[in-house]
């Protein structure tokens, strides 16, 4: 075994790096020294907003190869100043939680278990029930004459996480069906 | 808030439930501004406030009119402000009969509905007639219920048929609003608020003093609530008592004023704005209904009527544009801009209502997006039992949160009131992209837009909603292509060019350039919009939602305007976007003084330039740019025309801010005290005991206990409320699953006092059961002197705080029983928001019993308390103390049974 040198004796090198203390540099492991954050080794950026509550704090999102690696307080938002709460700094695993759920599931009437159905079936079918349901529910008048045009057999309830033109898509659309049943957490 | 001289928490854990957002009222305190939270529980939000005033849940109109009243009684009124800015002088018809007179209910109350015709709450007329509202006069209470028209405010004031109104500026003339105000809170004290609250006097004054020490020219004073306040069967009651002081002190449209919404979720403002609610479309138009809107003509006069004050005279502009943006070529002047493609409301159709109509089979198909209403709405089981009803339901979520797995594992297949074998529902699971893998704008707690940049692409079969409604809506139409079906015209006939990515989904900023709306003739034909005030109602115009035009002024997407906060004024007006027009505190005029100058050099905010002969200031002016403070004009011109120089609040339809509200709160023009659905205490003001507005839905699925003075009542004597924790959100869809918010909070508890530990033996950590007149759930003991024991009305009443985010199912990392489930369904009249911050339980140790023997349990305790529908569900307490009808008086207040 190499001897230690006197320059690696610790109070020289507090002497030396200036870290008087022997917080910072002075006791840095050679491991410490040859990682980075993952938000130094990024590909890129990109500015978010975090999808908790509705104080809308700004988000930096880290990219590397395609994937997310990291989410960090934005210091530049005027309204958060770089901070996010214990849900906000979590938000990563929103991303990536080990259970996540990315194909879709389908159960059959009086099923005990799921089976897959890939994309495109699964919105295939679902335009069909839509059709249908609209069809056998559809309400054209009231008892008096009146014009209705709808369906009460179609309805929909969504969370307050969508966004602006996601609402305004789903409401459109609806709106044009006939179906009125759509409700969102903001009644809740 | 952080130009707040004093900030009032109340009906808000905001510490906890918005920690970042705190930060600006750490920042007031550390400036020398006074913090008081009051809350049930003693909280973070108490830890770092000056001051925690412990109150009992749901009697915050007590507290509140208390305080109206001391600043009325002891003088201490902002008398400019109130005299030129509310409607404090302006008289009220003489058929009005205030809630003091007739036994805590107003005049116009309809027993058979249980709603008000508002008629006689009118403004008066110079002829002694009533100013009525606007096309077929006023709405009857249980129709604007029905369609819960409160919501329609939520971007300005009811309409009224012209703002004529006839004033005394003495405030002397007993008809006056200032003095009708000052009679109705007369018997509001601080010895009712000591009686009612649980408050004692001292802790009154020093709430009282802080707010009247920290109002007036040189200070502000600024209330920040949330659910707390909403979820009551008197909620928007709540928050207009805090309105109606906040005006009396002189505390809106200026800096560290307002009365801050806190909303709990990314975009739930932006879910009203365009809104995804069965009652309103984008801006705060209302769905149209039958009978009140069957032509475009019934439609636009309800809105407004042309000769009442300000920019909702426009409605007819944002109508046609809306409909311009949706059909395009298809809306034309010959049918009305296609307003028969919009279909009609005749009933509530909000949320609880669907759930009703799927355990009546009405209800075949259901989108349940982002949201997991088997854990998070009230009354779990009817929504687990609702959803088994159906025909085909789709979740889309991240996780297979409870609301898609109920079928295999929720409460009903564990009790056996369902068998997975039986159940018909076909489930489809969709999987969603996350916020970062889709572009789009949320619209946060203060109207400000901020654009999400997409950072990754979504993983395997997860879409935005975006992506699948616009493919499921092309699916549709395909469908239906070449329909000769008239039914189907509005489907087929929807514009929908936006440019679409080379996985055929549509660019999220092209829905954002429709929703700004553009010109769509003359030399700007195609170019955006830059202000609403550039819509038409000629159909040269559209736009999706009036009040967000400007935000893709210029073709920029202003929403994603970023220039760092510290390179920018308080103001930052250069981050996002605010609707309307940019503005960041609204009516902001109201921050000068009627004649144009600041109240103070403190609070300077907004002010007449009287070279420049405009107003100027930090933020955008909330006002006729140019119009100068003394201006007069005449009323009958109606529209913006019609704004007086000291006509602040632009959106009302007399430019007044209202202290009493003659129209659009259809449970009362003043708030008043209406004890909780549930309650062990007997109303102390009126024979009244609930709010006789309230929806009940009396059902055997939707039970309630007994209220004070009924026999039964101590069979559920505690008070519970229902709340969250920083490390969870919501029903738990986006917490439960992720393994570090599990960790931090990875159980179910019930926060309760020492004094009723030892009350009922529960121990430190072990189980408790909880049983409501709905079921019976377990949690884990949290002793904590958090918790408060009140004296109310002679007697100590006890309160039990419940977390909501945990439910049970197998897919989440952890799981418990849902707070949800206790609670029953029972509506605020105005909004259709349910009742989940106070209701009667019991507690007792131990766990719950597993299988039937659970629905043993709480039929066990329904029978002693001698539960049947009708409990709790008459609307008027005792029809004999109220003279509103001849014929036999009611059944006594002790019985607690309806006559339905």
């Amino acid at each position: 075994m190499a001897r230690r040198s006197f320059l690696q004796w610790p109070v020289v090198r507090q002497l030396s790096t200036g870290d008087l203390l022997g917080r910072g540099p002075a006791v840095t492991s050679p491991r410490t020294r040859a990682i980075a954050p993952r938000t130094a080794t990024a590909d890129r950026v990109v500015q978010s907003v975090c999808p908790y509550c509705a104080v809308g704090c700004g988000q930096r999102v880290y990219v590397k190869d395609e994937k997310v690696v990291q989410i960090e307080g934005d210091p530049d938002s005027p309204i958060s100043r770089g901070r996010l709460c214990p849900k906000g700094s979590a938000s990563e695993q929103l991303v990536n939680s080990p259970g996540r759920q990315t194909g879709v599931l389908y159960r059959a009437p009086r099923s005990t278990e799921w089976q897959h159905l890939d994309l495109a079936t699964a919105i295939d079918m679902v335009a069909d029930r839509f059709i249908e349901t609209r069809r056998r529910t559809w309400q054209q008048e009231d008892e008096k004459g009146r014009l209705l045009r709808r369906t009460m057999g179609i309805a929909s309830l969504g969370g307050a996480t969508l966004d602006n033109e996601e609402n305004y898509l789903i409401k459109k659309l609806f709106t044009a069906a006939g179906a009125v049943q759509i409700e969102n957490q903001a009644r809740i | 808030m952080a130009n707040a001289d004093c900030i009032v928490v109340q009906g808000s854990n905001m510490a906890e439930c918005h920690p970042v957002g705190y930060q600006w009222v750490a920042e007031a305190k550390a400036r020398g501004a006074k913090i008081i939270h009051v809350d049930p529980r003693f909280t973070r939000t108490s830890a770092v406030a000056d001051k925690h005033i412990p109150i009992r849940a749901g009697s915050d109109v007590v507290l509140l009119g208390a305080l109206i009243n001391y600043v009325i009684t002891h003088d201490l009124w902002f008398k400019e402000y109130v005299t030129a800015y509310t409607n404090a002088a302006t008289l009220v018809h003489s058929d009005y009969r205030d809630a003091e007179d007739l036994g805590g209910l107003f005049s116009g109350y309809d027993p058979e509905t249980g709603q008000y015709d508002t008629a006689s709450w009118s403004y008066e007329e110079e002829d002694g007639g009533a100013v009525d509202g606007p096309g077929d006069g006023t709405e009857h209470g249980s129709d604007a219920s029905a369609r819960a028209a409160g919501h329609q405010l939520g971007s300005g004031g009811p309409p009224l048929e012209h703002a004529q109104v006839q004033r005394d500026d003495t405030l002397q003339d007993p008809r006056t609003v200032f003095q009708i105000l000052k009679r109705h809170y007369a018997r509001y004290t601080p010895e009712m608020v000591q009686d009612m609250c649980g408050i004692d006097v001292a802790d009154f004054d020093y709430l009282a003093r802080a707010i009247t020490e920290n109002s007036g020219r040189e200070r502000t004073t600024c209330f920040a609530y949330a659910v707390g306040w909403t979820q009551h069967s008197l909620g928007t009651q709540f928050i207009r008592a805090a309105a109606i002081l906040q005006l009396l002190l002189g505390n809106v449209g200026r800096p560290g004023s307002g009365i801050m919404a806190l909303r709990g979720h990314a975009s739930i403002q932006g879910s009203t704005d365009i809104p995804t609610l069965f009652n309103l479309l984008p801006g705060y138009l209302p769905m149209p209904s039958v009978g009140r809107h069957d032509t475009l003509s019934d439609y636009l006069e309800s809105i407004a009527s042309k000769k009442q004050k300000g920019y909702w005279t426009d409605a007819d502009a944002y109508t046609i544009s809306l409909l311009k943006a949706w059909w395009g070529d298809a809306a034309t002047a010959e049918n009305d801009w296609a307003f028969d493609y919009l279909p009609r409301l005749n009933g509530p159709h909000g949320t609880y209502e669907t759930v009703m109509g799927m355990l009546e089979d009405k209800v075949e198909g259901y989108f349940v997006l982002g949201q997991n209403p088997a854990v998070g709405s009230s009354n779990g089981r009817m929504q687990r039992q609702g959803m088994s009803h159906l025909k085909w339901l789709v979740v889309r979520d991240f996780n297979l949160i409870e609301s898609a797995t109920w079928w295999k594992d929720g409460p009903e297949i564990e009790s056996g009131e369902l068998r997975t074998e039986d159940i018909e529902t076909e489930v489809f699971f969709m999987p969603a992209a996350t916020h970062v893998e889709k572009a789009g704008s949320f619209t946060q707690t203060q109207r400000l837009l901020q654009w999400r940049h997409k950072a990754v692409n979504p993983p395997g079969e997860c879409q935005s909603e975006l992506e699948f409604f616009y493919q499921l809506g092309q699916r549709i139409r395909e469908k239906l292509a070449g329909s000769d079906d008239e039914r189907d015209r509005p489907l087929l006939d929807l514009t929908r060019d936006y440019p679409t990515d080379e996985h055929g989904d549509p660019d999220a900023e092209s829905v954002l350039a429709e929703i700004n709306g553009r010109h769509l003739t003359g030399p700007d034909a195609g170019k955006p919009l830059s202000a609403y005030t550039q819509m038409r109602a000629d159909g040269s115009t559209s736009g999706g939602c009036w009040i967000y035009t400007g935000v893709y002024a210029d073709g920029i997407n202003h929403a994603a305007n970023r220039k760092p906060g510290r390179e920018q004024g308080p103001a930052a007006s250069e981050w996002g976007w605010a609707w309307p027009a940019n503005r960041r505190i609204l009516y902001n005029r109201a921050s000068a003084d009627p004649a144009g100058k600041p109240w103070s050099e403190r609070k300077k905010y907004i002010w007449w330039d009287q070279e420049q002969g405009r107003w100027v200031g930090d933020d955008v002016p909330d006002f006729p740019i140019d119009r100068a403070p003394g201006s007069q004009p005449d009323p009958a011109v109606g529209g913006q025309a019609a704004l007086a120089g000291d006509d602040p609040f632009i959106m009302q339809a007399d430019g007044k801010g209202w202290l009493f509200a003659p129209k659009g709160v259809i449970d009362g023009p003043l708030p008043t005290h209406y004890e909780p659905q549930e309650s062990p205490v007997a109303n102390a003001l009126y024979p009244q005991q609930q709010n006789p507005g309230r929806l009940v839905f009396p059902r055997a699925d939707n039970l309630s206990a007994p209220s004070a003075g009924s026999s039964g009542a101590d069979v559920y004597p505690y008070v519970f409320t229902t709340y969250r924790l920083t490390e969870h959100h919501t029903a738990g869809g986006m917490s439960r699953w992720l393994p570090y918010l599990s960790e931090l909070q990875p159980e179910m508890f019930c926060e309760v006092s020492p004094e009723l530990a030892a009350e009922r033996g529960l121990e430190p950590y072990g189980w408790a059961t909880i049983i409501s007149a709905r079921s019976a759930i377990e949690a884990k003991v949290l002793v904590t002197e958090r918790m408060t024991p009140l004296t109310v009305g002679g007697h100590t009443v006890h309160q039990i705080g419940l977390p909501y985010h945990w439910g049970v199912g197998s897919d989440a990392v952890v799981s418990g029983d849902a707070a949800n489930d206790l609670l029953g369904v029972t509506l605020d009249p105005n909004v259709q928001i349910q009742e989940s911050k106070v209701a009667s339980c019991d507690i007792r140790p131990g766990r719950r019993p597993r299988g039937e023997q659970l629905l043993a349990l709480v039929a066990e305790y329904q029978a002693r308390a001698g539960i049947t529908i009708g409990t709790g569900n008459r609307r008027m307490t005792d029809p004999g103390a109220v003279n509103l009808h001849s014929g036999p008086g009611g059944d006594g207040p002790d019985d607690g049974e309806t006559r339905q």
